[in-house]
C-alpha cells in the first residue's frame, strides 16, 4: 500500500486564522473561549471572498475553504495542481453542515411561505457542500464527498483519504473537517440532550467538569502519496502512519463507561502503524470536558496503551478553543503534527482540580518541552462521536 | 397592483438584485451580458422570486432559460407585467 504524507496544513479556530496561530496561542496558555464559547472572532468573510463568493456558502463551507487554501500553499501547490486533476480529491467532514442556513430559512418559511425559501438553500446547508466548494474552487476531479460522523467527521475525513491515496484512488487528497453550528437551534438542542457545560468552562479531566464548550472552525490537511510528494521534491510535515475505526454499538448519545469501542479503535490504529504503544511520544485527547467522556476515554487510554498510559503525556485541544464538533478531529490532527515539530506538548487548559479517577498525565495548565531526544515522534489523535463512532489517527512528525 | 410598474421601475429592482447576487455594479448596463456579471442559474431563480415578489409576475425556469442581457430581462418582465 503507499505511504500517505501531510505536505500541508491550514486552520480557522477560536485562536486565529492560520495553523501557526493555533499552536503557538495555545501553546502559551491562551484560551480562546470568551463568555462560554469558542466563536472565531478573527474570521472575516470579507478578508477572503467576494461577494458572490461569501452568499455561496454557509460559514462552514467558508471556514474550510479558507483552511483549504491556507494548506494548498503551505504544501507549495501555488495555484497549479502538482498531479493531474483527476487525481486529486476533496474528503471533508462535518458533524451538522449547514445548521445556519437551514435555521434562516426555516424561519422564511414559517414566516413568509415556501415560495420565499432561497434557491441557495440547498447548496448552502447540504453537508457535503464544504467538499464540493474545495473541489470547484481548485478544480479537484478525484473523488470528493462529505464525512458525517458527529464528532468524529474530521478524523474520519482523514482516515478516509488516506484510505483513498493507499490503494492508489487518488494521488493527493485536501482532507479536514470544518463546522459552524453555534446557532440558536443546536445551542437548546445541545442543552437539551444535556452535552453543553452550565459553567461555559471547558475543563477536561477536571473533576468539576460539567460539559463540553461549543466551538467553531475548521482544518484542512493536504495528504500526499509519499513517493508522488517525495519525487516532486516537497517538504514533509508527518507521516500518516495508521488509521483506527471502530462503534460503540450501545447508545447514541453515551459511550459505554469501560470506553471499550473507543480502546478498541486506538489499539487499530496502532497496529495499522505497525507502532507498540511505548513508542508514542504524545497523546492528543478528544477530551470534551464531559464527565462520563473524559471517564470513558481515560479507561480507553490505560486498556490500550497498558502501562505506557502512566507517562505518555495527554492533552486535550478542546481546553482551548472548545469543542469544534466535525470539525475537531481535523484541528486536532494539525495540532499534534505542530506539537511535535515544536517539540512542545501544549497543555489541557483548565484541569486544576484534577479527577481522582482520572489519574494521567494530562499535562495541567502549563505546556511542557517535549523532551524525548532522538527517537521517531510518533502521537496519537482520538476523535469519538455521538453516534458511538470512534477513530483514531497515528502520526509521525518529520 | 394597479398600474404596471414602469419600466424604470423593473430596471431598478433588477439591478439591485443584481448588485446583491455580487455582480459589479459598474458593469451593469441594459446591454451586459448576464454571463459576463457572473450571473448562473441559481441566481435567476432567485431574481424571479424578487419580481414575483415585487409585481406579482411569475416566471418559469424556461422564461428566465431565454433572458441574456439585462436589457432582456427587464423587458420580459415588462411585457408579462402588462
Amino acid at each position: 500500500m503507499n505511504e500517505v504524507v501531510v505536505t500541508g496544513i491550514g486552520a480557522v479556530t477560536p485562536l486565529g486564522v492560520g495553523a501557526a496561530k493555533l499552536h503557538e496561542r495555545w501553546a502559551a496558555g491562551v484560551c480562546g473561549i470568551v463568555d462560554g464559547e469558542g466563536r472565531c472572532d478573527e474570521f472575516e468573510p470579507s478578508d477572503h471572498f467576494s461577494v458572490k463568493e461569501a452568499r455561496r456558502a454557509d460559514r462552514f463551507t467558508q471556514f474550510v475553504l479558507v483552511a483549504s487554501r491556507e494548506a494548498l500553499a503551505d504544501a507549495g501547490w501555488d495555484g497549479e495542481l502538482p498531479y493531474p486533476a483527476e487525481d486529486v480529491g476533496a474528503i471533508i467532514g462535518t458533524g451538522i453542515g449547514g445548521i445556519g442556513t437551514i435555521e434562516t430559512n426555516d424561519r422564511t418559511l414559517i414566516e413568509h411561505g415556501p415560495k420565499r425559501v432561497s434557491p441557495l438553500a440547498v447548496p448552502l446547508m447540504m453537508g457535503n457542500a464544504g467538499a464540493a466548494a474545495v473541489s470547484m474552487r481548485h478544480g479537484l476531479k478525484g473523488p470528493s464527498y462529505g464525512v458525517v460522523s458527529a464528532c468524529a467527521a474530521g478524523t474520519h475525513a482523514i482516515g478516509s483519504a488516506m484510505r483513498s491515496i493507499q490503494v492508489g484512488e487518488a494521488t493527493a487528497v485536501i482532507a479536514g473537517g470544518t463546522e459552524a453550528a453555534m446557532t440558536p437551534l443546536s445551542r437548546a438542542a445541545f442543552v437539551a440532550v444535556e452535552a453543553l457545560s452550565g459553567s461555559g468552562i471547558s475543563r477536561p479531566f477536571d473533576v468539576r467538569r460539567d460539559g463540553f464548550v461549543m466551538g467553531e472552525g475548521a482544518a484542512a490537511l493536504v495528504l500526499e502519496n509519499g513517493q508522488a510528494a517525495r519525487a516532486r521534491g516537497a517538504r514533509i510535515l508527518a507521516v500518516l502512519r495508521g488509521y483506527g475505526a471502530t462503534s460503540d454499538a450501545f447508545h447514541i448519545t453515551a459511550p459505554p463507561a469501560s470506553g471499550e469501542g473507543a480502546a478498541r479503535a486506538i489499539k487499530r490504529a496502532l497496529a495499522d502503524a505497525g507502532v507498540a504503544p511505548q513508542q508514542l511520544v504524545y497523546v492528543n485527547a478528544h477530551g470534551t470536558s464531559t464527565p462520563e467522556g473524559d471517564a470513558a476515554e481515560t479507561r480507553a487510554i490505560k486498556t490500550s496503551l497498558g502501562e505506557h498510559a502512566q507517562t505518555v503525556p495527554i492533552s486535550s485541544t478542546k481546553s482551548a478553543i472548545g469543542h469544534l464538533l466535525g470539525a475537531a478531529g481535523a484541528v486536532e490532527a494539525v495540532a499534534t503534527i505542530l506539537a511535535l515539530r515544536a517539540r512542545v506538548i501544549p497543555p489541557t487548559l483548565g484541569l486544576e482540580q484534577p479527577d481522582p479517577e482520572l489519574d494521567l498525565d494530562f499535562v495541567p495548565k502549563v505546556s511542557r518541552e517535549l523532551d524525548v531526544g532522538d527517537v521517531p515522534l510518533i502521537a496519537i489523535s482520538n476523535s469519538f462521536g455521538f453516534g458511538g463512532h470512534n477513530a483514531v489517527l497515528c502520526l509521525e512528525a518529520t | 397592483m394597479a398600474e404596471p410598474p414602469s419600466s424604470e421601475q423593473i430596471e431598478q429592482v433588477i439591478t439591485e438584485s443584481l448588485v446583491t447576487f455580487g455582480a459589479d455594479p459598474d458593469a451593469i448596463s441594459r446591454d451586459a451580458e448576464l454571463v459576463e456579471l457572473d450571473v448562473d442559474s441559481l441566481d435567476l431563480a432567485e431574481l424571479s422570486q424578487i419580481i414575483e415578489e415585487q409585481f406579482g409576475v411569475e416566471l418559469s425556469a424556461v422564461d428566465v432559460a431565454d433572458i441574456k442581457t439585462v436589457g432582456d430581462a427587464i423587458d420580459l418582465v415588462a411585457e408579462r407585467a402588462k
